[in-house]
């Protein structure tokens, strides 16, 4: 079981109403993608999330298949557009 | 240098911060925002803990790519208007073509890599998120 805490930041956080959110995961192999489902169940608004958001973890930019572990932040990313 | 600021950008301080005797080549890079389509501004949103941790790693990758060279950036946040810079890099070398070399590579990856996120203002008072599509 892991508790991760994840961050929604510009058009994501609007369509979510919030700017994070904890979940609990379970099994000791889960995936970024596994809390971005957990996220589409319990956050109203998530489920208009992408299939494949871009995502970080512990603030660098991973694919969805990366293992998460109890504590870490998860970020989910709307498309750049820095400069 | 704050790497991430709410005030307008010096370009001067940017300069002043890669400036050194042996460095006789400096490129500067000034990104500003433009008129497109009405917009009258644009307000930049950042996830600040990861742009912190990614500009580090850049200019990281830039010491280690030109040794002899110095850069620092600055990105702007919240809303700036038409005109004003909301990026700067200043990059410093012995020569230019390490200076136009390092600078290119930061804006570069800024734009793949830096968590900031634009929305655009137009003059009719409605808002758009830049790249995203269903809004």
């Amino acid at each position: 079981m892991a508790q991760v805490t994840v961050r929604f930041f510009a058009r994501y956080a609007e369509l979510t109403g919030c700017d994070s959110t904890d979940v609990l995961v379970t099994g000791n192999s889960a995936t970024v993608g596994d809390v971005l489902e957990r996220v589409r169940e319990t956050v109203p608004g998530a489920r208009d999330l992408p299939a494949r958001p871009l995502a970080a973890l512990n603030l660098r930019q991973v694919k969805l298949d990366a293992r998460v572990s109890d504590g870490d932040e998860v970020a989910l990313l709307p498309p750049l557009s820095g400069g | 240098m704050e790497h991430l600021t709410r005030s307008a950008i010096s370009v001067d301080a940017l300069l002043a911060a890669v400036h050194g005797p042996e460095r006789g080549g400096t490129c500067a890079f000034l990104g500003t925002v433009r008129t497109d389509d009405d917009v009258t501004g644009i307000e930049y949103s950042v996830y600040d803990d990861m742009a912190l941790a990614e500009i580090n790693r850049m200019l990281a990758e830039v010491e280690e790519r030109w040794p002899d060279t110095r850069v620092t950036l600055q990105h702007r946040l919240g809303l700036i208007p038409v005109g004003e810079a909301s990026i700067a890099i200043a990059a410093a070398a012995p020569h230019r073509d390490a200076a136009f070399a390092a600078c290119r590579y930061v804006i570069e990856e800024i734009k793949k890599r830096l968590p900031i996120w634009k929305k655009e203002l137009r003059g009719d008072g409605s808002e758009k998120w830049v790249g995203v599509h269903d809004h």
